[in-house]
């Protein structure tokens, strides 16, 4: 047996009989070399053992987490959830542990990239910096793996391996400055040179930007863009809590979108990253959220499931019975047209690389306010003619992407960085009829 | 606890590193939250292990575990020696390291009364009894209320001699109504968005009385679906303090972070509109404008005694009469500025690198009240609590949203304004500070959800603020 699952088997073993309880062990690395003004000036790892346990004595329900795993570790660790639980008042809503099930026999694990050396993470940092020469490069390299055992006292046992490499940077000039962005389950999948001269020809592409005036402007949105409208849907949107309580834009069974817009959750995509259950043991699977501009799911927890008469689909995660179920495999549709034909396409127009520090404004329309960042152009006739100041915008996402709104998907769906960071939104750029670009630099 | 993290720096050296420290960390958090009349969350986490940082050349490595044994501790140490020589490929420019006084110490958050030791029973049914408060007002569909608790020891060496123990306690709590109308959602929250954290104890609890609120909050949320929307214009905005103290949090206390200043969060949280040239003469807002970074400050959130380099809690100006006048630092950022270091320096838990971070940065009271203001002030809206903010990468261009808002006519609150917003550009904005209230109105307001780094870490942070008026403000901006 693994560290992991002789934590998970010690655990549950301490536990009172008649007692409901969830474990899980999760046993690996994290290491994040980070660079700036050209050089690494931050360089990180650890080591991590995190053993959680969730219990629920008479509908009686806590949760006490612990990197402390020794013997004496074990004992606290089921001491304090069960006192804790026995004092608390009954959970009405407790949906009991997840039945034994099978879990998808998939695994997005590469043991080079989990046990890659701060001198690998270096090499990809130099190759980035290199594709920039003259220019202020700034950014990270990340590589993380390991293992997650879950066991509960219903009979379900589940585990996975994954792994995570991720390369994220920017180029300065002294007027601007351009990102690039690449991620995966392996490090050896990653072109650190051809992120790297990416960002630097934003960066260049950009210089000397000149104030524009806000107003509507069509948009071409690169892929970061995009990323982030997807994780503010699913997060306030897709999400079964929400939904439940009325704070969901989500009309199951409404065309609340354009055709040309779908998105869904699936890990058992090739591409996707991540184990292939979640923290309740539920196996995931494949849930649409919006098929060709109608809404037609919502993320699910046993506990959300159980209110709404619907089954789990495997998306409980630390924090959920506050936040509710979270989507962790996101996919834009793609579409059939490269950035360049996007671009192509637009007469008078603004092409966006990234948002920034984007923020809820209401969460039934879902009016974001956010900056664009790292490169914002100014199109016409079809052509990039120049680089603007970077752009308040304030605008509702689901009216962004209403019936005609989208113009046109690019064919160039990748892992894209979001708000919410790197590694679980694979999305393409995307042309939209209009955004409302509220503020410029100067005010 | 300190022979770990001896040991720890004792393997970094032997495996070639020039300086080294280290810190164990034993963290107990418990956090809970309650929604309606049900306990959404009863969660206790306990945090344990051991990083420790090393300097090769002018290059750093961390390396972090949570196993706290002898070998372990010193495995530490040697891989990040290891790491910091890998750092060494993409080499900067040699570093400095400022010096401070080498100290053994010890330094305790005073308390009333130990959090960890109340009752979980007694703390729920505190939450229940708001949210039933909550709950009977019509209109609102949801009750939220929470608390939270931090006990933290922290054991600290470095090679240069330093032996630092630290215990924090740290409290807070809050609650919130939301009403559901056909087409939107309005929220009010006491004492602040997120709730109110201290240093300190369940006393914190205790004193900021959320049963007392509860009645006043929901009637609020509940009358916000049916009033009528901030009209965009540009106007004399008052702000209430704790909406105050975030926009101090996001418009001063990170553009004066040194490391986003020298370029070092550039790809990440960003940079700064400052530049060091500009320190000791830039104008950063009106001569009212007095900002201080104070880790002194007893019950603020931002208190300690040292930082996790060892260097000693201390106030430093920040803006004197309107014109900037200092950094938040480190030992190796304010040694590249040429600075004394500030004792900025912290971490979110053992597994984290140190970093500047924020401490207690606030605005000095005036020698006015909210009541003279509003009173002194013809036409003007009043906007309070946090519900949306956003602020470019240069801490620059902002937008905020509030939960609610009031005209001011003639010296006298008028209708209430459901979506405020405001937006403006950081030195325009404070140079139109002209009233600012006193020192009864002075809120040691704490933030403890401060984001910043990668990986992630999440600081607590304190920002005393009281409320003030701002002359002219473009406000009720919305898509």
């Amino acid at each position: 047996m693994s560290r992991a699952s002789d934590l998970v088997e010690a655990t549950l073993a301490r536990v009172p009989s008649g007692v409901d309880a969830d474990a899980r062990a999760s046993v690996g690395n994290l290491a994040l070399t980070r660079f700036a003004n050209g050089f690494i000036h931050q360089n990180v790892a650890e080591d991590s053992e995190t053993l959680s346990l969730r219990v629920a004595v008479d509908g009686r329900v806590a949760l006490a987490t612990t990197t402390n795993t020794s013997t004496a570790g074990l004992d606290a660790l089921v001491d304090s959830a069960v006192a804790a639980a026995r004092l608390s008042p009954v959970d009405p809503d407790w949906p009991g542990p997840a039945p034994a099930a099978a879990v998808p026999g998939i695994e997005h694990f590469d043991p080079s990239t989990a046990d890659a050396s701060p001198r690998e993470r270096a090499e990809r940092v130099r190759s980035f910096v290199e594709a920039g020469a003259g220019l202020l490069a700034a950014g990270y390299c990340e590589t993380n793996g390991g293992e997650i055992v879950f066991a509960n006292t219903a009979g379900q046992r589940a585990e996975g391996r994954s792994s995570q490499a991720i390369l994220d940077g920017i180029h300065q000039t002294p007027t601007s400055a351009g990102s690039g962005h690449a991620a995966g389950v392996s490090l050896g999948s990653l072109d650190a040179g051809a992120v790297g001269s990416l960002a630097a020809r934003r960066a260049r592409e950009s210089a000397d930007p000149f104030d524009t005036k806000p107003g509507e402007y069509e948009v071409v949105l690169a892929p970061e863009c995009v990323a982030t409208i997807a994780v503010f849907m699913a997060f306030y949107g897709f999400n079964a809590k929400m939904h439940l309580e009325g704070r969901s834009f989500a009309e199951i069974g409404e065309t609340q979108f354009d055709e040309r817009f779908s998105i869904w959750d699936d890990v058992t995509d090739d591409r996707a990253m991540g184990v292939p259950f979640d923290a309740e043991g539920t196996p995931k699977r494949r849930v649409e959220f919006v098929r060709d501009g109608t809404t037609v799911g919502l993320a699910h927890d046993r506990r959300t499931a159980k209110k709404a008469g619907a089954e789990s689909t495997g998306h409980y995660g630390p924090g959920s019975e506050s936040y509710g179920p979270f989507p962790t495999n996101v996919f834009v549709g793609g579409g059939d047209r490269s950035a360049e034909d996007l671009i192509a396409e637009v007469e008078r127009g603004l092409y966006v690389a990234t948002f920034n520090y984007c923020r809820v404004l209401d969460p039934k329309s879902l009016s974001v306010t956010g900056l664009t960042r790292n490169g914002t152009f100014m199109i016409e006739n079809g052509r990039i003619t120049g680089a603007v100041t970077n752009l308040r915008f304030t605008q509702s996402f689901v009216e962004a992407l209403a019936p005609g709104r989208v113009l046109g998907v690019g064919t160039d769906g990748r892992f894209a960085d979001s708000e919410f960071g790197a590694g679980f939104i694979h999305a393409p750029s995307m042309r939209l009829a209009g955004w409302n670009f509220t503020g410029g630099a100067s005010g | 606890m300190f022979e770990y993290a001896r040991t720890a720096v004792e393997g970094a050296l032997a495996a070639g590193a020039t300086y080294a420290d280290a810190r164990v960390v034993l963290a107990k958090e418990e956090r809970i939250d309650v929604q309606n009349d049900t306990v959404q969350a009863l969660d206790r986490t306990e945090q344990a292990g051991v990083g420790v940082r090393a300097l090769y050349g002018s290059s750093w490595g961390f390396f972090a575990t949570p196993e706290l044994t002898e070998r372990h501790a010193r495995r530490a140490g040697e891989r990040a020696a290891e790491i910091a020589k890998a750092s060494a490929l993409v080499p900067g420019p040699p570093l400095e390291f400022a010096d401070v006084p080498v100290v053994d110490a010890t330094y305790e958050t005073p308390f009333e009364e130990d959090p960890f030791a109340v009752g979980v029973s007694d703390k729920v049914d505190l939450l229940l009894e708001v949210n039933r408060i909550v709950g009977a007002v019509d209109g609102i569909a949801i009750a939220q209320s929470s608390m939270t608790f931090w006990d933290t020891d922290k054991w600290f060496v470095s090679s240069q001699g330093h032996r630092i123990h630290q215990h924090l306690v740290e409290s807070g709590g809050g609650f919130d109504a939301t009403a559901v109308g056909e087409r939107e959602i309005q929220r009010r929250s006491y004492p602040q968005s997120f709730g109110q954290f201290e240093t300190g104890g369940y006393e914190v609890v205790r004193r900021w009385d959320f049963p007392g609120n509860a009645q006043r909050i929901a009637e609020e949320a509940a009358a916000l679906l049916t009033a009528d929307e901030m009209e965009e214009r540009e106007t004399a905005l008052i702000l209430e303090s704790s909406q105050l103290a975030l926009q101090i949090h996001e418009s001063v206390g990170h553009a004066i972070e040194l490391d986003r200043i020298l370029g070092w969060e550039a790809a990440f949280a960003g940079t700064s509109h400052l530049e060091l040239a500009g320190l000791g003469t830039h104008r950063y807002g009106s001569d009212l404008m007095n900002i201080t970074a104070d880790a002194t400050l007893p019950g603020a959130l931002g208190t300690f005694g040292y930082d996790d380099e060892g260097t000693a809690a201390q106030r430093v100006d920040i803006v004197r009469d309107g014109i900037w006048v200092g950094v938040l630092s480190g030992r190796d950022t304010a040694a590249i500025a040429g600075l004394p270091p500030g004792g900025m320096v912290r971490a979110d838990g053992y597994n984290r690198l140190p970093m500047v971070r924020m401490t207690n940065v606030g605005l000095l009271p005036g020698d006015s009240s909210l009541e003279e203001i509003i009173a002194d002030t013809k036409d003007g809206v009043y906007m309070a609590t946090n519900r949306s903010w956003s602020i470019d990468d240069k801490r620059l261009n902002f937008q905020f949203g509030c939960e609610i808002g009031w005209e001011v006519k003639d010296g006298k609150l008028g209708r209430m304004l459901k979506n405020p917003t405001y937006t403006g550009i950081t030195p325009r904005f404070w140079a139109t500070l002209d009233r600012l209230a006193g020192e009864d109105e002075w809120v040691f307001w704490g933030t403890p959800n401060c984001g910043k780094g990668q990986p992630m870490q999440v600081a607590h942070t304190g920002h005393p603020a009281s409320p003030a008026r701002f002359s002219q403000v473009r406000v009720g901006v919305r898509a």
